[in-house]
């Protein structure tokens, strides 16, 4: 054999070895257990906090609003979505305050025209033109829009 | 306003038709135009050295060295435009320790290291070794250390020896042929196999990428060769020039029949898609395509190269021809890439409408990001040909 290919051969012996051990040691422990991911992703993923609690908690302590906006359009949407999670709020509802989205792109980000939405699924409106003077809950009750404040 | 209402104003803007919300922004930037861009550039480079190598074509001799040399400075940083595109870019080893088989980009990663380590690395150290031997006898300080591990210890000089390195660095140019044209195949293979864009979908994808990276490969082989000469002020060997212009010329006319036979087959077929792309050719992609990728890519430097077939004007201007071409080239296979990779991205998959993408100067996948990795190459070029100057070589 000649001596470049001994030499070679050496070389490559210690590349591939470094590989291998690379790769032995930074693979993931619980790898490959169930498929192709680590096991454990499982249950770190079922270990989390659930933060969204649903609209049944806030009726515990908010059953009138809850009533309230079953009549209007808003019918549908979690409070959360509005609100943000509120999993430290129905411990603590006195230190833990929820967000109030009073401001005019709250309401955009489902209500903002968008050539990429269905006018079907949801009535758009063009924030830039929609009675711009004022915030949208100056005229719109949040909880069921179609009435309106005084 | 806050920002994110301000971008979506923005990007709206852009929004003709309609289009699915998730296409608004395209996923895959400037970066990923690079990406088939570089390792095109190397295999064709490589391509060159080999046929110079395999045909023994004289006039080809002094680019065969330069290119390799050029062929692995942007190999090696073929794949950074896609690791500064990761949202986390210091995970990309990932892929390859757990890699699975159904991955495109795993496999591209094992493609890529058989290339770059089997071929192209042994290659250049075959051909290296002897003068390796030879450097680090003559010279001090660390420098002779430096040739000297850079010998592997193989320091036989011996005819012998010599014998070796040539057998064994020619059987790794054939089995570097198939490989070139697996590894850059293998990035045409993964935008044509992506069967939901028809822009993309296409068995003839590899073999375009393929011709384009060839041509590209050797419109940079002749850039560098000039450069060189004119950085070290050597007069340019005409001959050379030629023939790197004839070869240029024949593969440019089979990429453009391949792409045009591409565009034809659509044409003829006109499926439910037709309607759309050719609203895109004939308007968000006019100029790429059919000004810088059609016209100065490729009819310009076809219609010079093919006159120059019977018609040989004076050196000097045929000098400035091929340089200028060069760069034509380039620019037009570049915009090949972009064409291919922004121009999928830019129609809905509703066939119903299009956007609009936005090359941000700074920032991850800006026009700065896309410039330093072009740069790089050139740098590691530089640091190669002052380590291994081509121009010390021993003849043998
Ligand atoms: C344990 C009873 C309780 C539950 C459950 C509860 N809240 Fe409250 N919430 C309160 C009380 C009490 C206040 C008044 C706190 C104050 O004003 O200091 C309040 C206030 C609020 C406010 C106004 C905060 C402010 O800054 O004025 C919002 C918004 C709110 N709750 C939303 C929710 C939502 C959404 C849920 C369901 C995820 C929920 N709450 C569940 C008791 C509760
Ligand atoms: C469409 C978004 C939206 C949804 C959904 C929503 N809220 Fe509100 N909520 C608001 C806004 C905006 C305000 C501030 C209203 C104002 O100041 O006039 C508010 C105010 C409140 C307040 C403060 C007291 C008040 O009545 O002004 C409470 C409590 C509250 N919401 C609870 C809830 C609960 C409980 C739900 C679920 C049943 C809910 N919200 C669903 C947007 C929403
Ligand atoms: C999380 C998404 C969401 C947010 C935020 C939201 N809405 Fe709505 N809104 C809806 C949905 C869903 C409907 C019911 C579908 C429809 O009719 O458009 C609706 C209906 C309405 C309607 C009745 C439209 C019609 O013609 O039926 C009005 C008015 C309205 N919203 C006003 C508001 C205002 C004001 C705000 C801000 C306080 C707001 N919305 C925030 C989702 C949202
Ligand atoms: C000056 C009071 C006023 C303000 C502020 C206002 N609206 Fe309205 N909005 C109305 C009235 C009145 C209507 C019903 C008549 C109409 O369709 O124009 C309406 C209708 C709507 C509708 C239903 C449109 C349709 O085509 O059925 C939506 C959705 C809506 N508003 C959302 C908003 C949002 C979001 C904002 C804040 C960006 C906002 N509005 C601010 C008064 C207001």
């Amino acid at each position: 054999m000649p001596q470049q290919i001994k030499k070679l051969l050496i070389v490559f012996t210690i590349v591939f070895g470094i590989f291998f051990i690379i790769k032995y040691a930074l693979k993931p422990k619980s790898f490959g257990e169930f498929g192709h991911y680590r096991g454990l992703a499982i249950i770190e993923n079922e270990n989390k906090q659930v933060k969204y609690v649903g609209i049944e908690a806030c009726n515990e302590c908010h059953d009138d609003i809850v009533s309230y906006k079953k009549e209007g359009p808003h019918v549908n949407l979690q409070c959360e979505v509005c609100h943000g999670p509120g999993y430290l709020h129905i411990q603590d509802p006195e230190t833990n305050k929820l967000i109030i989205p009073s401001k005019r792109e709250n309401c955009g980000i489902c209500h903002q025209k968008n050539a990429a939405r269905s006018e079907n699924n949801i009535t758009q409106v063009d924030l830039k033109e929609h009675n711009v003077e004022n915030k949208c809950i100056d005229c719109h009750k949040s909880h069921n829009p179609y009435e309106f404040k005084d | 306003m806050d920002p994110r209402y301000e971008a979506l104003y923005e990007a709206l803007k852009n929004v003709h038709g309609y289009i699915y919300p998730n296409e608004i922004s395209l996923t895959w930037s400037i970066l990923i135009v690079e990406y088939p861009y570089i390792t095109g550039l190397v295999a064709g480079a490589f391509i060159l050295a080999s046929l110079n190598r395999v045909f023994k074509i004289k006039a080809l001799e002094p680019t065969y060295i330069i290119s390799l040399l050029t062929a692995f400075a942007f190999l090696l940083v073929a794949t950074m435009p896609l690791i500064s595109h990761l949202g986390k870019p210091l995970r990309f080893w990932e892929i390859m320790i757990t890699p699975h088989s159904t991955s495109a980009m795993a496999i591209f990663g094992f493609v890529y290291l058989w290339y770059l380590m089997i071929v192209l690395l042994l290659e250049i150290w075959f051909d290296y070794r002897y003068d390796f031997v030879i450097w680090s006898r003559e010279k001090k300080g660390v420098m002779k250390y430096v040739y000297k591990i850079l010998t592997l210890g193989a320091m036989g000089t011996s005819e012998k020896d010599l014998k070796w390195d040539k057998k064994i660095g020619y059987f790794i140019t054939v089995v570097g042929i198939p490989s070139a044209f697996l590894l850059h195949g293998y990035v045409g293979f993964i935008f044509g196999s992506v069967k939901a864009n028809p822009w993309w979908s296409s068995v003839m994808m590899p073999v375009i990428f393929l011709f384009s990276a060839m041509v590209s490969g050797i419109a940079l082989v002749l850039f560098v060769y000039m450069g060189i000469n004119f950085i070290r002020k050597k007069v340019q060997n005409m001959p050379t020039l030629d023939s790197i212009g004839k070869y240029l010329f024949y593969i440019l006319i089979i990429d453009f029949t391949l792409e045009s036979l591409d565009q034809i087959h659509r044409i003829y077929e006109a499926n439910e898609s037709f309607e759309i792309i050719s609203m895109l050719v004939s308007g968000k992609l006019f100029f790429t395509l059919g000004i810088m990728q059609v016209t100065v890519g490729t009819l310009i430097p076809l219609l010079i190269l093919g006159l120059f077939q019977f018609f040989k004007p004076a050196d000097k201007i045929r000098k400035i021809a091929y340089f200028i071409i060069s760069i034509f080239v380039l620019t037009g296979v570049f915009f090949m890439r972009w064409n291919v990779v922004i121009g999928g991205q830019l129609f809905s998959k509703s066939l119903h409408g299009f956007t609009t993408y936005n090359l941000g100067f700074g920032g991850q996948e800006g026009f700065l990001m896309a410039l330093f990795w072009m740069i790089i190459p050139f740098g590691i070029l530089a640091f190669l040909l002052w380590l291994l100057p081509p121009w010390k070589k021993t003849v043998h």
